[in-house]
């Protein structure tokens, strides 16, 4: 499967056949896939609800900046989704 | 893995976050490696879709969240489409996990449209011959057909294979033929010998020499395809020389329903000796889990003997197995024998030299085994056998 290459304008979507999800029993945003369950720690909870198809990472960084009232939160949001398309949790649409 | 505790209270164990329903025992295929008990024609009458409902809406207010749909063959279940459409409005991540006997193009539409999240399908071997001898039934074009099936309908499609002596020389075939069928993963799953693979441990136990090539095999294809295709191998457990970490422990996040409503800990923990498990007719999920002296038994170490309990290890794999434990020595709270700590170790070590006879099964694929003169014969899962070898031995 070839994805677009990833970059600040790329927009992405929970990967196929993934799903997230909030698990008050945990506490904690988890990513269900076949016969599996990554529970995610808050930081990729974060990132992950973000990834709706819709919004740009960089749209994304810069919410995750304004909520946390953080700043050059870019690398680590690039580093992270790039693991998790590597790992198919997230897919690129565009 | 540590064990499970529950996130607002460390000295509680965690929620049952893995839920598996046996909806029934009836089965098609006849298998001979099965892990289903071999007294299951004793059972009772299985639940009706308005218990494994409570059963599902109890299990999901736990924090259960992972849904095995299994068997017997589910399929076999005409209330599966209900059953599968509440999992999915409570939330579960639903899996099927069938021999695909019975699943139609209308069946598929009606699961899909029900919210069905994911279809697991077996396949006893690469080889038509193979496959429909391990099974005893004539299923393999049907598998395949059903492999298309599972892709029309836009399903990541889980292939797996349950290894053993017959079919371990054939991993290369197996993995060319997932690929074909565009699987997403494959799991190549060595056989656990409970139930029925039990019973037939000494006619599928592999030679370690059939086991190294297998992993050759299996890591030049992962090195030719690349990330195309997951693939999964279950190493055989008698091979290794630490336990697995079953369960993550008994009680920590697996619970499972059987076609007559038994809560276990594990499949095939029915067979433990002295544990009264509960049903889900007389008890809540909730009870079940958190109170009932059986499932609190084998939970912290209380319950383990020498080697275990003074082990470094223990918190990584909890004794390994108790199932193992109890059918190798006797004792469910021993040491579970393939760890070479155990006193009884050579248990595991003699059943894996008796596989390393010289192999006259039949090397090539085009033919069903040949058994060693002298061995007694492959004993598949039916109704019948179950019946007649199991059931009627012990009740006389």
């Amino acid at each position: 499967m070839n994805q677009p290459a990833l970059s600040a304008a790329s927009r992405l979507a929970v990967g196929h056949g993934f799903r997230l999800q909030w698990e008050p029993a945990q506490n904690a945003h988890v990513l269900l896939y076949p016969e599996g369950m990554i529970k995610l720690n808050g930081s990729a909870g974060e990132i992950l609800k973000r990834c709706d198809g819709a919004a740009t990472i960089a749209d994304i960084t810069a919410d995750l900046e304004r909520a946390f009232a953080a700043s050059d939160l870019s690398e680590d949001v690039m580093r992270f989704v790039a693991m998790a398309v590597e790992k198919r949790w997230l897919q690129i649409l565009t | 893995m540590a064990a499970n505790p529950d996130v607002n209270n460390p000295a509680r164990p965690g929620p049952p976050l893995w839920l598996l329903l046996e909806l029934t025992y009836r089965c098609p295929l006849h298998c001979v490696f099965c892990y289903n008990p071999t007294d299951f024609a004793r059972s009772g009458a299985e639940l009706c879709t308005d218990d494994w409902i409570r059963v599902l809406r109890e299990a999901r207010a736990l924090g259960a969240v992972q849904l095995g749909l299994s068997g017997g063959e589910p399929l076999t279940r005409d209330d599966l489409e209900p059953i599968v459409a509440e999992a999915h409005r409570l939330g579960f991540y639903s899996n099927l996990i069938t021999s695909g006997v019975g699943l139609t193009d209308k069946r598929l539409d009606a699961l899909k449209s029900s919210g069905l999240d994911h279809i697991q399908l077996s396949f006893q071997d690469s080889t038509q011959k193979m496959n429909d001898f391990l099974s005893s039934t004539r299923t393999f074009e049907l598998k395949s057909a059903v492999a298309a099936l599972i892709k029309k309908y836009d399903y990541p499609m889980v292939l797996n294979v349950v290894l053993h002596r017959h079919n371990i020389d054939h991993v290369e075939e197996i993995l060319e033929m997932a690929l074909r069928f565009g699987a997403d993963y494959v799991e190549l799953a060595n056989t656990q010998y409970y139930g029925w693979a039990w019973h037939n441990r000494e006619q599928l136990l592999p030679s370690r020499e059939q086991l190294q090539r297998a992993e050759q095999v299996l890591q030049r294809f992962r090195e030719r395809i690349g990330q195309k295709m997951r693939i999964f191998f279950v190493v055989p457990d008698y091979f290794e020389r630490r336990p697995k970490a079953c369960m993550n422990g008994l009680g920590s996040i697996f619970l499972t329903i059987t076609p007559d409503g038994t809560a276990l800990p594990c499949h095939a923990a029915r067979m433990l000796p002295g544990l009264e498990f509960p049903n889900v007719r007389g008890m809540g999920v909730g009870e079940i889990w958190y109170d009932s002296a059986s499932f609190n038994h084998f939970r912290g170490d209380a319950w383990m003997k020498e080697p275990c309990r003074s082990c470094p290890e223990k918190t990584k794999d909890f004794g390994g197995c108790r199932c193992q434990a109890y059918l190798l020595t006797g004792d469910a709270a021993n040491a579970d024998p393939v760890c070479d700590l155990s006193p009884y170790h050579h248990l595991v070590t003699d059943a894996v030299a008796r596989a390393d006879r010289p192999a006259r099964d039949d090397p090539h694929p085009a033919g069903a085994p040949r058994l060693d003169p002298g061995e007694k014969p492959l004993v598949f899962r039916s109704e019948r056998n179950s019946t007649t070898l199991f059931v009627k031995q012990e009740s006389t």
